[in-house]
């Protein structure tokens, strides 16, 4: 991979020095293009010396002694005293993938036993688990231990992790620091890497009812997940549009207001594989199911818990966002959540409650007298909170924590104190400001602002997105430690199996590396380099990751 | 020639307990209006009849001048038969040995029993094969019908093409093969191969195996070896898709550099050279002999009687750099005016090509700075916003000559939204000139440049965004000029694309009957 790696950088340069022929949009913005050009031709690729590791490790030494490794004598083994063995399905399952990633499932073969392994062979990784509960049974939590140590030598490897969270991480740069050399043999440095996540919250918004998403691409993404240390599934399931989730309390919701009632809907049984399949990779699963707003999909299978919107004084036959003045909507949400709250494990729910629409409340006279009756008057945003107040303590009762995205925030909505607050509105002022507000009103913050992949744009975007830190706000020491992470969200208006793979990767990856990395890995021209290489590894585990630029993989995507 | 469908009512085996249920499904009765592109004449009525794919069979009409043996109908009889009813691929073959010669109507109608389509080349018989496939559907039984219709069909613009760029990213020959299918859902019927360019250099030459050996990105793996290029165009005839191989030159020439010695320009820093190279060496005899070389090989490994020699974005800043090339100016008298430099050099390789017998097809670059080109040479315009294109179209129609359009379709600069909007409202014949200026432009073209794009993207990237242009080249202006009646019409086509197999992404919210399987 090392002359991989130099064939690229040549190449690149070649084409970066050349800048983009063929690439006039329309002489308007020209100036932008080459304004783009030029930026991009700063990135002359020099092969890093950290190789493809990404996202970058807290800690990497590097040295120039090498071991082959053969798929024929190379293991992945538990060391003696580690506190998971072989009953850690877990661990052995990640074993056996990572054996995969490296030497291809064609080449498995038989332990040689006569076979002497070579002076500078490597033979064994060892995976020690060091602290008493391994957590191999539970789920990731926000709280998870993700560290790990590796230390790559003779006559073994040793990756060494408190819980399986940090050994999954582990596992995932061992595979990245294994390359071929010149003749094709599987190589590796001698290294030693001391590795933590920057932020605890590190996130993928994918979104199901704009568009179905089937069961194989969320699980080919949660496997994607993992190989950038991605550790939070945000599944935005439900929303006006359609729902998906199969209810096993009220099926009616997906019957009526699925796509379609069996081929576009999520079983139990989906929701089942999908949280298992995560958590052996280490990724937590939260449901979003946004209300009061987007909610048009709801309203199908659940008569009257729509507002009725009014034209005149008669009722037009449109619905509005949930209705907040009726009994029979708070036990409805009481059974709902309850029902959520047992099927997905998460600690945390998202709540959603953005972008509410006042038109239909206002225009039906049974909420004008129950604003009256209330005291609220013409404010409609006092009505938003009367009904996100009784949500958030009907989802209290089933004792999960609960993320809300800025508005039920903005709107001055009384939160409980461990609220995880979404930024998701704005320019980068007004998100750093917001992101400044709510952290000095004591809550913990996730931001997603700069990080809408679902917006394109023509060139290399993904060098915004790496660029954007979720700690670059003004305030406290103590006010930049309640940002706990961020996410990517690919919204699906325009997003459906057929592109969401290529449009999440390798953009996502640049969140990634931002998420986990330390704050002061910024250096753009060796993000570059590492993150071609990279996705050319996604592209060798076949996944279809778009490339960065003109260049090639050595194995190119074959899953047409 | 005639084609005929064998439309039998057949047995109709599902009037079962369903039957209450069917009458009231079927209420929501199907539009016939589900053609992409629209054809030129349609009337359609809500008479239908169901397809039995147990006794529906394709046929060659008694009078036609194709009978069975003519490769190109009989493969698409084939592949039209599976195209249609999705569930029944097995049975395809044996329904199409059964062939019976029948009688003879005009163009592609279809009334109870059978339907004949009548054209007078098989390329015309295939678009409209085309049409019947999309105008079959299925009911929520999964039973086939389709609409008693008739249809008279041709193209507006006789050059409809798709431009993928091989140099950029190497795409596998599997999904060159997969696009040139989606080209003939959509009516495409020319495939321009950027085949070459600086990046690399994946077309094997018999006659200069180093050009791809040592430019390639790869000398194994990233190919085309002359099977894969035989491959494609055979593949493409099937589809009544031409291959139009493009190799550019003088610019765009740094791959060619490396397995070919002295062909470019070395530039100069002061009085040494730089070790870097520019566009080819124009002042070179040798130049000229190996491009008459080159070119006689890909004049004969390409069928096609017109051949794409770039000629765009010639920087001069190495040729003036360099002290050989401004001795040859001198020696030419060119004084220090290099596009005379760029017009020499094109005029010989235009010159090299015509005694192939080759018609020419160059950049607009080409035309900008001289007009010393024969009169046949089709300019094919990229640059600009539409006050500029239609400009340009206007100046090269003015002179006589034939242009391509294809600055409105550069559909490797993505946005957010709905941009195949823009595609679909582009009117290549709307700039001031005479009628017969008009008729200069014979056609267009979709560029997928491959800076961003490789295997992994290029399908939903190109679906069904270029299938918005192909409306614009194949149909009736007027008849098409409505936007947001378009709409539901390509949302049902990107839904038949999925059914087919294509990675065609969503044009906004919604679902398909038969999602993408795939990741």
């Amino acid at each position: 991979m090392s002359t991989t790696l130099k064939f690229t950088a040549l190449l690149l340069a070649l084409s970066l020095c050349r800048g983009l022929r063929h690439d006039y949009i329309d002489n308007y913005i020209d100036n932008y293009i080459d304004e783009v050009t030029e930026e991009e031709a700063e990135l002359v690729a020099q092969p890093s010396k950290y190789g493809s590791l990404w996202p970058l490790p807290q800690k990497v030494q590097l040295s120039e002694v090498s071991f082959k490794l053969t798929s024929s004598s190379f293991r992945i083994v538990d060391a003696k005293d580690s506190t998971a063995g072989p009953s850690c399905s877990l661990l052995q399952d990640a074993y056996r993938r990572y054996y995969e990633y490296m030497f291809g499932i064609a080449k498995r073969q038989q332990l040689n036993k006569g076979r002497r392994t070579g002076p500078s062979e490597l033979t064994e990784l060892q995976v020690w688990i060091t602290s008493p509960d391994s957590e191999c049974d539970s789920y990731p939590s926000l709280t998870s231990d993700e560290s790990y140590e590796l230390s790559v030598n003779q006559p073994y490897a040793v990756l060494k992790a408190p819980k399986v969270w940090g050994a999954l991480h582990g596992l995932e740069t061992f595979s990245q620091l294994v390359y071929e050399d010149e003749y094709g043999a599987k190589s590796i440095n001698s290294t030693t890497i001391s590795d933590f996540p920057r932020f605890a919250h590190r996130g993928i918004l994918l979104d199901s009812s704009r568009h179905f998403l089937p069961i194989k691409v969320i699980l080919a993404n949660l496997e994607t997940m993992a190989m950038n240390k991605i550790n939070v599934f945000h599944w935005h399931i439900v929303d006006d549009q359609s729902f998906p989730y199969l209810s096993r309390t009220f099926p009616q919701l997906s019957q009526q207001g699925a796509y379609h009632p069996y081929t576009h809907v999520y079983t139990p049984a989906d929701v089942k594989m999908v949280i298992e399949f995560a958590r052996l990779r280490g990724i937590r699963v939260i449901p979003e199911f946004d209300t009061p707003g987007h909610t048009q999909s709801w309203g199908k299978g659940q008569p009257d818990l729509l507002t009725p919107c009014y034209s005149g004084s008669k009722p037009s036959g449109t619905f509005g966002p949930v209705n907040p003045i009726l009994n029979t909507t708070y036990d409805f949400m009481s059974q709902f959540f309850k029902e959520i709250s047992a099927v997905f494990p998460d600690a945390y729910v998202h709540l959603g409650g953005d972008e509410v629409d006042f038109t239909c409340w206002k225009s039906n006279p049974d909420i004008q007298k129950f604003m009256d009756q209330q005291g609220f008057g013409q404010d409609y945003s006092k009505l938003e909170s009367f009904y996100i107040q009784k949500l958030l303590d009907i989802v209290t009762t089933t004792e999960k924590g609960y993320t809300i995205w800025q508005e039920v925030f903005d709107n001055g909505v009384k939160l409980k104190p461990d609220t995880l607050i979404h930024v998701w509105k704005g320019n980068q002022q007004q998100y750093q400001n917001e992101m400044a507000n709510v952290t000095s009103s004591g809550y913990r913050t996730l931001l997603s602002t700069p990080w809408y992949l679902n917006r394109i744009s023509y060139g290399q975007d993904w060098q915004g997105h790496y660029k954007a830190d979720p700690q670059d706000f003004k305030g406290t020491e103590a006010q930049k430690k309640l940002v706990i992470g961020g996410e990517a969200c690919l919204w699906g208006e325009y997003v459906d199996a057929t592109n969401l793979t290529p449009r999440l990767w390798p953009r996502a990856s640049a969140v990634a590396e931002r998420l986990w990395s330390a704050k002061d890995v910024t250096d753009i021209n060796d993000a570059f380099s590492r993150l071609s290489v990279h996705r050319c590894r996604m592209v060798d585990r076949g996944i279809p990751a778009e490339p960065l630029f003109s260049s090639y993989c050595p194995h190119e995507y074959k899953g047409i | 020639m005639e084609v005929m469908y064998m439309v039998r009512s057949g047995r109709y085996t599902r009037l079962n307990v369903y039957l209450l249920i069917l009458s009231v499904l079927q209420l929501n009765l199907h539009t016939v209006e589900g053609v992409w592109p629209l054809p030129q004449a349609f009337t359609s009525s809500t008479e239908r009849y169901p397809l039995n794919p147990q006794a529906f069979y394709f046929g060659y009409g008694r009078q036609s001048a194709a009978q069975q043996g003519c490769s190109v109908l009989d493969s698409a009889f084939r592949r039209y038969f599976s195209l249609i009813f999705p569930d029944y691929t097995d049975v395809g073959v044996d329904a199409l040995s059964n062939l019976l010669p029948v009688c003879v109507l005009d163009n592609l109608s279809v009334s109870a029993g059978q339907a004949s389509l009548k054209a007078e080349t098989v390329w015309g018989a295939l678009r409209g094969l085309e049409t019947f496939s999309q105008l079959v559907y299925q009911n929520d039984f999964g039973s086939y019908f389709i609409n008693k219709t008739e249809i008279e069909d041709f193209p507006r613009f006789q050059f409809r093409g798709i431009l993928l760029d091989t140099s950029r990213h190497y795409l596998p020959v599997q999904a060159i093969l997969k696009t040139l299918d989606a080209m003939a859902y959509s009516k495409f019927n020319v495939f321009h191969w950027h085949i070459v360019d600086d990046p690399s250099f994946p077309y094997q030459s018999s006659s200069f195996p180093d050009l791809s050996s040592k430019g390639a990105f790869h000398p194994m793996t990233h190919i085309y070896t002359q099977s894969d290029v035989r491959r494609v165009i055979s593949h493409a005839r099937l589809w009544g898709i031409r291959v139009l191989p493009e190799f550019d030159s003088p610019g765009h020439t740094t791959s060619w550099g490396k397995g070919q010695p002295g062909l470019l320009t070395p530039c100069y820093n002061g009085g040494t050279p730089s070790g870097t190279f520019g566009p080819v060496n124009p002042a070179l005899p040798s130049t000229y002999q190996f491009m008459a070389r080159l070119f006689k090989e890909v004049s004969s490994v390409f069928p096609d009687s017109y051949i794409h020699l770039g000629g765009d974005e010639v920087d001069f800043s190495c040729w003036k750099s360099n002290p050989d090339v401004r001795a040859f100016m001198q020696k030419m008298g060119f004084g220090s005016d290099f596009t005379k430099l760029e017009a020499f050099y094109m005029e010989n390789i235009v010159n090299i090509t015509s005694a192939l017998n080759k018609t020419s097809i160059v950049w607009q670059d080409v035309f900008d700075y001289h007009e010393r080109i024969p009169k046949d040479t089709v300019l094919h315009i990229w640059k600009g916003i539409p006050a500029k294109y239609q400009e340009e179209l206007s100046r090269i129609t003015k002179a006589g000559m034939r242009v391509l359009l294809a600055a409105p379709w550069y559909i490797n600069h993505i946005s957010y939204g709905q941009d195949w909007r823009n595609y679909y409202t582009v009117q290549p014949q709307n700039f001031s000139g005479t009628e017969e200026q008009k008729k200069l432009v014979i056609g267009g073209e979709v560029c997928m440049w491959g800076e961003y794009v490789d295997a992994t993207n290029l399908s939903p990237r190109l679906w069904p965004r270029a299938s918005a242009a192909a409306e614009r080249l194949w149909s009736d202006e007027k008849q098409t000029s409505n936007v947001d009646k378009a709409f539901p019409r390509l949302q049902d086509f990107r839904c038949k694309l999925l059914r087919r197999g294509i990675q065609a992404e969503p044009l906004y919210v919604g679902h398909c009957k038969h999602e993408y399987q795939g990741v």
